[in-house]
Order: structure tokens, then C-alpha cells, then sequence
């Protein structure tokens, strides 16, 4: 140990009085500097949390103060709110799509800006462009995009005679559902292809040669060495991946606020809408609340997957 | 097995000439060695034999066939790494199976050929372990576990052993050399380290800059180096160079001495030379030229001296090597001479030697 020795509790043998000891010793100065960080997480994390779990336990509602009901609300939300339902339902395949093409597309873009190519940095930083743009910013543009009746899209198609109406982008149900998990996938490829891009840089061109000098075409270097050197970087990244798409809130509220006919509805915006809009502060809470199992098992499969990575793990026997 | 032919053979990048005109014929079995300071050319070179690297001009032959546009995996060569470059997510036994594997062999047949080469390296214990958990000694031979379950016509090896601490090096150098013996494959084999080449090689080709500078058996190039780049590289310690001139059968060095002039091909007389003098031929003569002790390091089995030439002001160190323990001390003068027949002389322009071999 070596506390530094301070001029009044060395030498004379009297005790050091309990406050000094704990300005000094180091276990809790630690414990000190863990302090403020700690403080943050619980005043701006857990105690949310913990008040939003609390809220959708009681009937609170806005301007008046809620009485605990127990698991009233969720026995609400599950027997009775087929839109609570079907909201979860289209947040899952929301998920699942929008995860699974970003990334395959993140990856296929990864490896393609890996090749040499001109311009490599100036077409890598093109790349992140939906990345950088404000969310809503990019939403809006999309709205007017898929417009009904100012589409750019319809425009086009109809000047080359393709069809001779507008798309009814975002007023179908389904039309909608698609529209939105493709804004989402080009807002999300980026973030995943550059990922993966800084991925395939760490690994070490001379495997790719010796691969190829063991016969390996160019698929089976990519199936054999390329993508289980990225498996550690995929794990993370898919994990944020799945847990911003599951928890998207920003793009759905400008572009269809959840309509038409609650067709794209999230959770998280249904919450809101229950919630703020609708005033039902209790049920709002536990819509958001039901949200975290889902997260959680999310988390829990990327992490026994990170673990069953034997090759990863140090040299011990 | 197989013979390796390199016809003249250039590489550039972009405008930048790496390799300007290369021949080296190896034929099947031998264990060739190609050696140079850092920077000259031989891994290129090497990767051009693999198929790594496009050839910008001439031939390279494997078995006789110009293997110019094969691509790698038809050129049935297996290359050790300076990095190994081990798969880290597959274990020993993946690692050393993987061409074969990508080849369809039956299983049966894998399983034999890697435990052999486990075998052979002393790799079987770790088998089911990951690069990881192998030393840097162990990944080695890992790597050469991979090549030899290829069985291929060509060893290729880039510096195999720089990355490995100077004991390991040296039993691995002889645990190379020894597997060559056995297997008898055609190996071609780069190292920096002129140590490594005279040890293990049976043919060295000297590099330099991009050029063949001499090629040869390991003793050939000590005895006889065609100039002062092999004269200069081959050998530790590296062969003393003292400047001159020939004049009247004398070598008149610029030092102040003279010796008798090495014999010749050719007449120098009047000519710039370079007298070159290795530390182990020069030897202790009371009627040599005068040098003053600088340093002493006995080693028990030789002594090593660092001496001054020459007067104030143009002082020259050398260094000669002992076999006898000698009692001189930092500022004694001694008088040493090279040993009869062993001095070789440059012609100091053209940087040829000149001298021809009396021993
Ligand atoms: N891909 C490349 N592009 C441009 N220059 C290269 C490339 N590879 C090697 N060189 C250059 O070629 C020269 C020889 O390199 P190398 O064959 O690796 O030398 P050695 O193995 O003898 O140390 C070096 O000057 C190096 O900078
Ligand atoms: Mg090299």
C-alpha cells in the first residue's frame, strides 16, 4: 500500500480521525470519484426507469395524481388494446426487416470501401451522410418525397410512363409500413458499414494472401476468414443496431405519426401517443415498460454469443 | 518437387523500379537462400514466385512451367510468413487442415497427413489449441505445419524467424534445415541475417538494390566475394576495408603502411584499390604494420580487438579477431599482418575484386 503519509497521522501513533481516513484511503477515494458518474446514471437513468416502472403500476393520468392498480394497465393493453398489439407485433417485424437488410447492405458496403478504389476517403465520408443528418431533418425530406400528391418518385415514374397515378406512399397501410422501414434502413446502413469497415481493416492482409495461397477462392476467403474475424465486431454492432431500430421513435413521429390507421406504430410512439398525447400517463408507462423485456433478451443473446467466442479469449489454459 | 527458374525478371511500382533484371535458376531440392539489407527486393521477389505480386517483365518458371499468369493456387506453393499469419479463429489442427479441406480431401486423409506434420513438428499436444495460446516458437511452427501438410513442390519462407528471440532463432535455423533434409522439397527462403543464409543455405543468392550482386554456395561467397557489396555483407565480423593505391607489386595504403599486393587477373598498377581484410585473417607479426590497441573483448574462445591504423588525424578502425588469448591492453601498439594468401584486393572505382584466390 502506499498512502501517501501525511504529516499528522505519521509518527506521533494517535488514530486518524474517521474523516481524514476517508480522504485518504484509497478504496474510498475511488469510491469518491465514482461518485459524480454515478450520480448521473441514477438521477438520469435508473430513477426515470424506476418512476416510469412505478407510473404503470398506478392509473395516473395527466393533472391528477394515480392510485396503485397493480397490473391493471398491462391486463388492459393485452386483453383489450388490439393496437397495443398490433403496434408490438409491427415493432418486431419493423426489427427484424430493417436489421436483417442493414446488415447485409452495412456489410456488402463495408467490404466494397475496403477494396482500393480512387477517391477512397472522399467516397467513405459520402457514405455517412445519412448518418449525420438530424433524423427528423432526413424525415421530413423523406415525407415529401413519398408525398401523396408531390412525390418525386410518382413524378419521375409517371414521366417515363411507368404508372399513371400517384403512389400512394404513406396513406396504404402496407405502402406505409414499407416506406418507413426503408427510411430507416438508409438512415441505419451507414453507421453498420463503417463499423464493419474499421472491422475489416484490423484484419491483416497477409490471411487473405495466405488463404488464397491455400486455395481459398475469393467466397470461401469471405465465408471462411473475412466473416468470423468480423463475428465480434457484427455482435456489437447488431446489438445497437437492434436496440435503436426497436426503440426508433423520431422517424415514424415525422413521417407518419403512426398512421394511417395506426399501421406504423411502434412502441415507442404508441407509447407516447397513450401517454402524452392521450394523457394516460399509467398506460402510456407501461406500454414503454413492456419495451424492456424485449431489450433485454436482445442484450442477453448478443452477450452469450460474444462468450462463446473460445478463440477470442486469452491465453490460458 | 520442383525447379524454380527466375528469367530476368522486373518489378515497379507504379514508376518506382524495385526489382531491375533478376536471374536465379534452383533446381529441385535445393534450399536457396535470398539475402540483403533491408529494403532490396526479396520479399517482392518472393511474392512474385508465389503469384502474390503481377510480374512487370520476364519469367518465372516453376517445373519448367512459365507460371507468369497462374494464378497462386495453381502454383502448388505453400509460404511461411514473416507474421505467420495463422487464422486466430481456427485451432492448430484447423489451421494446418484448411487447404485441404478446401481441396474436399476425405477426412481420413486430413487427419493423417496433419498428425504427421504434428508429429514431425512436435506440434501434437497442442493441436486443439488457438494461435493465441501458442508462443511465438509454437505459431512458427504452426506455420510450417501448414505448409508441409500441403505437400507442395515449393517452400516459400519470408523471414521466418525474425520474430522470435536469438535462442529460439537458432534452434530453429537447424530445425529448418532439418525438415529440408528430410523432406527434400525446393525451398526458397529470404532472411536479412547473412548468419542465417551461411548456416542454412545450399546455394545464396546475394541481393542488393534491387540486383543479384553474386550468387553461390556459403563458403564460395566468403572465400571468393565478387565485390565489396558481398564482400562487405558476408561474414561477421564484417571483412575491414583500408583504401589505397598499387604501386610498384605494393599496396600503399593511405594510412601510411605498405603490404605486399594480393595477386591479381589483372594489372592495377597506379590504380585506387581496397584492401580487404578479414578479422579472423589477420594475425599477430612483428615485421606487420603498427596498430594501437582500442578495445579488447576475449570471449573466451577468441579475442576480439578493435584497433587504430594510420596517423593522427586519418585513423582507420578495424577489427580483428584472435584465436590465441593476447595480453595487450587499450593503448598498446601492436604490429599485425594478414595471414598468407587470405587479403583480397578492389578495384576501388569499378568495386570489383581484382585479386584472384592463392588459398
Ligand atoms: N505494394 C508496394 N507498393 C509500393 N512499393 C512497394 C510495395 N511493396 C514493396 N515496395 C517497395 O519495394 C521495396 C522492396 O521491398 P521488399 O521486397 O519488401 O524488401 P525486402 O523484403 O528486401 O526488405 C521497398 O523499397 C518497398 O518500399
Ligand atoms: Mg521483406
Amino acid at each position: 500500500m502506499t498512502t501517501p503519509a501525511s504529516p499528522k497521522s505519521g509518527g506521533t501513533g494517535h488514530t486518524a480521525s474517521t474523516w481524514e481516513r476517508l480522504q485518504s484511503d484509497r478504496n474510498w477515494l475511488g469510491f469518491w470519484f465514482m461518485v459524480p458518474a454515478a450520480f448521473f446514471l441514477l438521477f438520469f437513468l435508473a430513477y426515470p426507469l424506476g418512476k416510469g416502472v412505478w407510473m404503470s403500476l398506478t392509473d395516473i393520468k395527466i393533472g391528477r395524481p394515480g392510485q396503485f392498480v397493480g397490473l391493471e394497465n398491462y391486463e388492459e393493453l393485452i386483453l383489450y388494446d388490439k393496437t397495443f398489439l398490433y403496434a408490438t407485433g409491427f415493432t418486431l417485424v419493423y426489427t427484424a426487416i430493417a436489421s436483417a437488410i442493414k446488415f447485409a447492405l452495412g456489410l456488402y458496403l463495408a467490404i466494397l470501401l475496403n477494396n482500393n478504389m480512387p477517391f477512397k476517403s472522399f467516397i467513405r465520408s459520402i457514405v455517412l451522410i445519412p448518418f449525420i443528418v438530424p433524423t427528423v431533418l432526413s424525415a421530413i425530406a423523406f415525407w415529401w418525397i413519398f408525398d401523396s400528391q408531390f412525390s418525386i418518385i410518382s413524378w419521375f415514374l409517371r414521366k417515363i410512363n411507368l404508372i399513371d397515378h400517384n403512389i400512394n406512399f404513406l396513406g396504404d397501410p402496407l405502402m406505409a409500413q414499407a416506406t418507413v422501414i426503408f427510411c430507416n434502413i438508409w438512415r441505419g446502413v451507414p453507421f453498420i458499414a463503417i463499423t464493419l469497415l474499421a472491422g475489416l481493416q484490423t484484419v491483416s492482409p497477409s490471411l487473405y494472401e495466405a488463404a488464397t495461397l491455400d486455395g481459398a477462392s475469393r467466397w470461401q476467403i469471405f465465408k471462411n476468414i473475412t466473416y468470423p474475424l468480423l463475428t465480434p465486431i457484427i455482435a456489437v454492432v447488431m446489438t445497437f443496431s437492434v436496440l435503436f431500430t426497436f426503440t426508433d421513435f423520431q422517424l415514424i413521429w415525422a413521417m407518419t405519426r403512426g398512421g394511417p390507421v395506426n399501421a406504423t406504430h411502434l412502441m415507442a410512439t404508441y407509447s407516447y401517443q397513450k401517454g402524452i398525447l392521450g394523457g394516460q400517463l399509467g398506460e402510456g408507462s407501461a406500454i414503454a415498460t413492456a419495451m424492456v423485456p424485449f431489450l433485454l433478451a436482445a442484450i442477453m443473446v448478443s452477450f452469450y454469443g460474444l462468450q462463446q467466442r473460445k478463440w477470442q479469449q486469452g491465453a490460458k489454459e | 518437387m520442383a525447379s524454380v527458374d527466375i528469367r530476368d525478371v522486373r518489378k515497379a511500382f507504379g514508376a518506382v523500379q524495385i526489382i531491375k533484371g533478376v536471374n536465379v535458376e534452383i533446381a529441385d531440392g535445393e534450399f536457396v537462400i535470398l539475402v540483403g539489407p533491408s529494403g532490396c527486393g526479396k520479399s517482392t521477389l518472393l511474392r512474385m514466385i508465389a503469384g502474390l505480386e503481377n510480374i512487370t517483365a520476364g519469367e518465372i518458371a516453376i517445373n519448367g512451367r512459365v507460371v507468369n499468369n497462374v494464378p497462386p493456387k495453381e502454383r502448388d506453393i505453400a509460404m511461411v510468413f514473416q507474421n505467420y499469419a495463422l487464422y486466430p479463429h481456427m485451432s492448430v489442427k484447423d489451421n494446418m487442415a484448411f487447404s485441404m479441406k478446401l481441396r474436399k480431401a476425405e477426412q481420413s486423409e486430413i487427419d493423417e497427413r496433419v498428425s504427421k506434420a504434428a508429429k514431425i513438428l512436435g506440434l501434437t499436444p497442442l493441436l486443439d489449441r488457438f494461435p493465441r495460446q501458442l508462443s511465438g516458437g509454437q505459431r512458427q511452427r504452426v506455420a510450417m505445419g501448414r505448409a508441409i501438410v500441403r505437400d507442395p513442390q515449393v517452400f516459400l519462407f519470408d523471414e521466418p524467424l525474425s520474430n522470435l528471440d536469438a535462442k529460439l532463432r537458432v534452434q530453429m535455423r537447424s530445425e529448418i534445415k532439418e525438415l529440408h533434409q528430410r523432406l527434400k522439397t525446393t525451398t526458397v527462403y529470404v532472411t536479412h541475417d547473412q548468419i542465417e543464409a551461411m548456416t542454412m543455405a545450399d546455394k545464396i543468392v546475394v541481393m542488393h538494390d534491387g540486383i543479384v550482386e553474386q550468387i553461390g554456395a556459403p563458403l564460395d561467397l566468403y572465400d571468393n566475394p565478387a565485390n565489396l557489396f558481398v564482400a562487405g555483407f558476408i561474414g561477421s565480423p564484417a571483412m575491414n576495408f583500408i583504401k589505397g593505391t598499387a604501386k610498384g607489386g605494393q599496396f600503399v595504403a593511405e594510412a601510411g603502411f605498405s603490404l605486399p599486393l594480393p595477386k591479381t587477373g589483372e594489372s592495377v598498377e597506379g590504380e585506387a584499390v581496397t584492401l580487404g581484410l578479414r578479422p579472423e585473417y589477420i594475425r599477430m607479426d612483428p615485421k606487420g604494420f603498427a596498430a594501437e590497441v582500442v578495445v579488447v573483448e576475449p570471449t573466451g574462445s577468441e579475442t576480439q580487438v578493435a584497433l587504430h591504423i594510420g596517423k593522427d588525424g586519418q585513423q582507420q578502425e578495424i577489427i580483428a579477431l584472435f584465436r590465441e588469448r593476447i595480453s595487450a591492453k587499450p593503448g598498446d601498439i601492436i604490429h599485425i599482418a594478414p595471414m598468407e594468401g587470405r587479403a583480397h584486393l578492389f578495384s576501388t572505382k569499378s568495386e570489383r575484386r581484382v585479386s584472384i584466390t592463392t588459398v
